[in-house]
């Protein structure tokens, strides 16, 4: 369903994304990893439309999708988080995810003024889909604290929701494990999973955290230097010979 | 640290003396064609070493200070009170806000006539800090010039009478749509500016407005402004002592009364109120709607708000539209309150006064607005002796508020909730 093809992006002189390429397949877990600097959130930035990639494709369900405006390509169904958790901190948590459900609200002024019965009737239902996130992700005993004042990890299960109350057909996740405990990265690899079983959604996962991303990827992209290094299964990348040279270089 | 202390400490006395000793040390005196330099006396050079030496005690103890400071908010915001039940505090606060309304209605008639003129221009403030919240409480959108919206709602009204002999009732409309024209057309090269940037330029829009108003002789009258602004009518009747508009009738004698001046006094304070109400309730809805929440969301955080997405040139204008429609509301009923507006009265001095209006409220939020409004336009009137000190005052509370109280009086509370459990 997604397929980025000879991807580049470039910085003044800094050569950040060269040439990288993969596709994602309906109901896959494809993760990328790399060294730091490596390029793999500019890949993502590019895929989201935050930046318009100096060369390369991006096709979305068949079209392209370079150089959209990002607020199109997440109406598309490709949504995204962030290496550096971003919520609306001083919204509660019910606020954020129905922040996120513009799209599925009536939006119409007089309606709203109104509070006409279709009005309500997706107002309702964009609540009900906010509930049912919040008790998926486990937070709906603090539905309404202030989203700033969570702790790290329920901020991070937070921004997962927020992303799935869209119904995004893919979900981009910038390194969703990185500063969580043991206990829950485990909780963020069932939700991971489940999020492709029960959900039907393709998951593109940027992590460092290698038996996360060993255990749950159907296959893995290195690049190393923005330049495409390897792909394959997971099995097939924990042998590959330029793979562990990078990783032990960097070390 | 105690070192660090005192060197800062001398600095910011060293920096009071160059910035105060020019200019209050030095009297120019003209002496036919000629100007002289003269020392001030010895009064006022004391007064300003005097100066110096309390901003040089005060950084030297402003940690402790400061610390005290902190701990009186502390007291006062009952931050250890048990919070009361949501449903509650929700059921009260809504009995006690309709009580003060009712009570707003029926005051004026018991008031001095000054009185409830006062009270008209606070509702009028009220309307234009209410529709300002929208722009920088809600969306985060720093406005410099929302006093233009204001004057194009005022000179709409004033025109518009004045050259097709429209009432205040058709006016009010066509003042609100065209002050939001302009808020949409504004609002479209300013949609990539963010903070300074966007601030300055709508300093430059409000100036432009007042400038052109100035300017364009012809049409509005320029400096000498536009007189004779009817007033509003009710049903037809006309609240003057001899009836003006053809077809109206007049108030006194229509319920053979006598004619007071009061009558038309009270009667656009009713306006105002009423008007001021609506706005306050419309935007109260606003705020628990979709287009609401995607203006608080672009103000947290507008990459996050665009991967989500909101679309940002849509939520900005909305922003810019719905807050220059209010200042257009608030324009025409002090056009018709005055019955004369000329620039003067849309000076950057006014921009400013309902800035500090939000931001001593407290960002976003509705009660506060309303509190700082009668605050910010009573206190003034309260105080004139000692108007000529009213800015020096003014400065000096804003930095008060923003040491003791920086999120403002009363702080925007979240909206409550209730979320069923889903099976
Ligand atoms: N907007 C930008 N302007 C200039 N250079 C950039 C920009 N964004 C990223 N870079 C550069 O591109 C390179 C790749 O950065 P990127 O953030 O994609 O790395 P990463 O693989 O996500 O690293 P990490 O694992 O640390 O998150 C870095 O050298 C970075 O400095
Ligand atoms: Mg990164």
């Amino acid at each position: 369903m997604l397929e980025v093809q000879n991807l580049s992006m470039r910085f003044g002189g800094l050569l950040a994304v060269d040439q990288v390429s993969l596709d994602v397949q309906e109901r896959e877990i494809v993760s990328i990893i790399g060294p730091n600097g490596a390029g793999k959130t500019t890949v993502f930035n590019c895929m989201s439309g935050f930046y318009t990639p100096t060369g390369g494709k991006i096709l979305f369900e068949g079209s392209e999708v370079q150089g959209k405006p990002d607020y199109k390509i997440s109406r598309l169904g490709m949504v995204r988080t962030f290496q550096h958790v971003r919520l609306f901190n001083q919204m509660t948590v019910v606020e954020n995810l129905l922040v996120a459900q513009h799209r599925h609200l009536n939006t119409n002024l007089v309606a709203g003024l109104l509070k006409t019965p279709n009005y309500r009737e997706r107002e309702q239902k964009s609540l009900d889909r906010a509930a049912y996130w919040l008790e998926r992700v486990g937070l709906m005993d603090l539905a309404n604290r202030e989203a700033g004042n969570l702790a790290y990890g329920q901020q991070r299960r937070l921004e997962i929701a927020r992303c799935m109350v869209t119904e995004p057909k893919l979900l981009m996740l910038d390194e969703p494990a990185a500063g969580l405990n043991p206990a829950e990265t485990k909780d963020l690899n069932q939700l991971i999973v489940s999020l492709k079983e029960d959900y039907c959604v393709s998951v593109v996962l940027i992590e460092h955290d290698m038996s996360l991303v060993m255990d749950i990827s159907d296959r893995i992209n290195v690049i190393n230097q923005g330049r495409p290094l390897a792909s394959g299964t997971p099995e097939e990348i924990r042998q590959n010979d330029d793979v562990i040279k990078a990783y032990l270089g960097e070390a | 640290m105690a070192a660090q202390n005192i060197k800062h400490a001398l600095f910011c006395a060293v920096i009071t003396l160059i910035i105060s000793y020019p200019i209050l040390g030095f009297n120019l005196e003209a002496q036919g064609i000629n100007v002289t330099i003269v020392g001030a006396n010895a009064t006022t050079i004391m007064g300003v070493f005097l100066a110096a030496l309390v901003v040089f005690v005060f950084q030297l103890f402003r940690d402790s200070i400061m610390g005290k400071l902190g701990n009186l908010s502390s007291l006062s915001s009952g931050t250890h009170k048990e919070p009361m039940a949501e449903n509650k505090r929700v059921k009260i606060e809504s009995w006690v806000l309709t009580g003060i309304v009712v009570l707003a209605l029926f005051w004026p008639f018991f008031m001095s006539r000054g009185a409830v003129d006062l009270a008209t221009l606070v509702l009028i403030y009220i309307m234009l800090a209410l529709g300002l919240n929208v722009v920088v409480g809600l969306a985060g959108l720093l406005d410099l010039g929302y006093v233009a919206f204001y004057a194009v709602g005022a000179y709409t009204f004033a025109l518009l009478s004045q050259y097709l002999g429209v009432s205040f009732w058709f006016a009010l409309p066509i003042g609100a749509l065209l002050a939001a024209t302009f808020g949409l057309v504004l609002g479209f090269p300013v949609l990539r500016l963010r903070g300074d940037y966007l601030a300055i330029v709508t300093l430059g829009f409000g100036e432009i407005i007042r400038i052109l108003l100035n300017n364009w002789t012809s049409l509005t009258g320029g400096p000498n402004g536009i007189g004779g602004i009817p007033d509003p009518t009710l049903f037809g009747m006309e609240f003057g002592r001899r009836v003006k508009g053809e077809g109206n009738t007049s108030f006194h004698e229509t319920f053979n009364i006598a004619y007071s001046g009061e009558h038309k006094v009270i009667f656009l304070y009713l306006i105002a109120l009423v008007l001021a109400v609506i706005t306050a309730l419309v935007i109260r809805r606003f705020m628990r709607m979709p287009v609401g929440r995607a203006w608080e969301a672009l103000r947290e955080d507008e990459i996050a708000a665009r991967s989500l997405g909101l679309s940002r040139t849509a939520v900005k204008l909305s922003a810019f539209t719905i807050g220059a429609f209010f200042a257009g509301f608030a324009g025409t009923v002090f056009a018709s309150k005055q019955g004369f507006i000329s620039p003067e009265s849309f000076v950057f001095l006014e921009s400013a006064i309902i800035l500090a209006i939000v931001v001593l409220g407290g960002m976003g939020s509705q009660i506060g607005v309303v509190l700082a409004a009668i605050a910010v336009t009573i206190l003034p009137e309260l105080a004139r002796e000692f108007s000529e000190y009213r800015m020096l005052i003014f400065g000096a509370a804003m930095v008060l508020m923003m040491v003791w109280r920086p999120q403002g009086l009363m702080p925007m509370r979240r909206i409550h909730i209730e979320l069923k459990k889903q099976e």
